[in-house]
């Protein structure tokens, strides 16, 4: 149907929307800033490939067992992070990048500098592309029927003010651990897609500027919002594939990206509280008066 | 209801508070006056289990509660009116009100409840789909407390909500606690408004630098020379 290039970065931009989604639950919705989510799709990657080359497990064995181990080792890893907040939680989450890229590197079990090849893919490119766009509508199911929930409400008091939501009855703690492994659940997700697609991956995959590369996608987009998040990461998703020629200046210009925002348009482009939305929103309710008019 | 026993809470390194002992009956309304820097917020704070409580004992419903993490000490019933308010502040009106009601699970009685804030607050049902934080300083202290009323609280804690507030707003914000008292709403209230304070209360204790000096029925504090001289200006 396309060409193979378009698919593979298609499928690239799917993988990149689940992540963006991920990391939207515990910075966007939660409050918690992470700077070290590509840690948590890094241990989802790796898991799948394991469980692939290793233990031969077929692609849909090995995908519910990575969702499990990767939401399992994220909300272990989340706990540190308890105890800090803001600027020691970024910090934290930056630490935990390093140390677990570390490890895929260094310890031998993980393949070291050579990383894990040979995983095998069941698929052909074009019905990866189909699997992966599936995988992005139910992530986007569940993300419109976490926010609509109960736990959607705990998180998002939890970001608004967490002594306020503590005063409300909302256990502060088991949301916060809760949000940490339902997001790196779904980096466990993406994770496998990446790992099958790829059929190689080594610890360079997942290092500190992947996880700038996620935040930006979300912060361009509209943090905290699901819209904001997925038009996030389809924009930076292509612009490097659109721009070739300057991708060894990629995380400068996604560093400036992310200042230029923060200081101009904190909310993102699609953000509630931003310009377009506003226009949006101005327009339709401007037309009905001018329908009357006319 | 509620009783504390030679409870010593710290504020931070700081010891804010010694020894104190008192107690809220149900259907009460207290109040804790007292200088800036006494201490009174951070007694709330200490019932609340926002600050650690060192040593003595907590009761509340025959319950210990002295190391109960805050969210548990809600469940049970109590809420706080903290200091400054602090809303959600990007959620609308509304969902400020549904949040503070989180812990029930009887839809319709959430629904009552929520009903009868907007009774109570007509402003705020003008505004239930406003951000609050571009309500105004008085509609964010209603939201405040319609908030605490969404819990269907047994004691609501009050701290300084007349704090910043036009006299106009101090004068409707004492009105909806004295009909929440009519009610029959348990409320400990901690005020720097002592004239206020003692006038709707039916007891009171006075707070200095950590300790509690006296205590009496409201009426009697408000006549007492030692408050007047202190609290009331003469």
């Amino acid at each position: 149907m396309f060409g193979g290039y378009i698919i593979t970065v298609a499928v690239t931009i799917g993988i990149y929307i689940i992540l963006a989604m991920s990391l939207n639950i515990i910075t966007g919705y939660a409050g918690q800033i992470s700077l070290g989510h590509a840690a948590f799709w890094g241990i989802g990657a790796y898991c799948s490939a394991l469980l692939s080359t290793r233990l031969g497990l077929p692609f849909w064995i090995g995908l519910p067992m990575t969702i499990a181990i990767t939401a399992l080792t994220g909300s272990l890893l989340a706990i540190p992070c308890l105890r800090v907040r803001e600027d020691f939680l970024a910090i934290t989450t930056i630490g935990i990048n390093f140390v677990v890229q570390a490890v895929f590197l260094y310890v031998p079990f993980f393949g070291g500098a050579m990383g894990i090849g040979g995983i095998r893919s069941p698929f052909s490119t074009s019905s990866f592309f189909w699997i992966t766009l599936i995988f992005v509508l139910v992530c986007i199911v569940l993300d419109r029927w976490l926010v609509t929930s109960w736990i959607g409400l705990a998180l998002e008091s939890i970001r608004e003010d967490e002594t306020a939501a503590a005063i409300s009855g909302i256990d502060v703690v088991r949301f916060k651990v809760a949000a940490f492994a339902i997001g790196s659940g779904l980096t466990g997700l993406a994770g496998h897609l990446y790992a099958h697609f790829m059929t190689f991956i080594s610890a360079d995959d997942f290092g500190f500027p992947q996880s700038i590369v996620i935040l930006s996608m979300i912060v361009f987009g509209g943090i905290g919002t699901l819209r904001g998040a997925i038009l996030g990461a389809i924009i930076l998703g292509v612009a490097p594939e659109i721009f070739r020629p300057v991708l060894d200046y990629r995380t400068l210009i996604y560093g400036g990206l992310l200042i230029f925002m923060m200081r101009f348009q904190p909310g993102g482009i699609l953000g509630d509280q931003s310009v377009l939305p506003k226009l949006f929103r101005m327009v339709r309710q401007r037309s009905p008066a001018l329908v009357r008019s006319g | 209801m509620l009783s504390v026993e030679k409870v010593d809470v710290f504020y931070g390194e700081f010891q804010a508070v010694r020894e104190i002992s008192f107690q809220v009956q149900g259907g009460e309304l207290v109040t804790i006056i007292g200088a800036n820097g006494a201490g009174k917020s951070t007694i709330l704070k200490g019932l609340m289990g926002l600050e650690s409580c060192e040593r003595g004992k907590i009761t509340f419903q025959e319950q210990d509660i002295t190391h109960m993490p805050t969210y548990q000490r809600a469940r049970l019933g109590i809420t706080l009116v903290p200091e400054g308010r602090r809303l959600f502040q990007d959620f609308t009106v509304e969902q400020n009100l549904v949040a503070g009601g989180y812990t029930r699970t009887d839809a319709s009685a959430v629904e009552r409840d929520l009903q009868r804030t907007y009774d109570l607050f007509p402003i705020l049902k003008e505004r239930g789909h406003q951000v609050a934080k571009t309500l105004s300083g008085g509609e964010q202290q209603m939201l405040a407390i319609g908030r605490a009323l969404m819990a269907s609280p047994r004691l609501i804690l009050m701290d300084e909500i007349s704090l910043g507030l036009m006299p106009k707003y101090v004068n409707e914000v004492f009105n909806t606690i004295e009909s929440l008292h009519r009610e029959g709403v348990t409320i400990l209230l901690v005020e720097q408004n002592a004239r206020k304070a003692l006038a709707v209360a039916d007891r009171g204790y006075v707070l200095e630098t950590g300790r509690i000096l006296i205590e009496n029925e409201a009426r009697g504090l408000a006549s007492d020379p030692r408050v007047k001289k202190a609290y009331l200006g003469g």
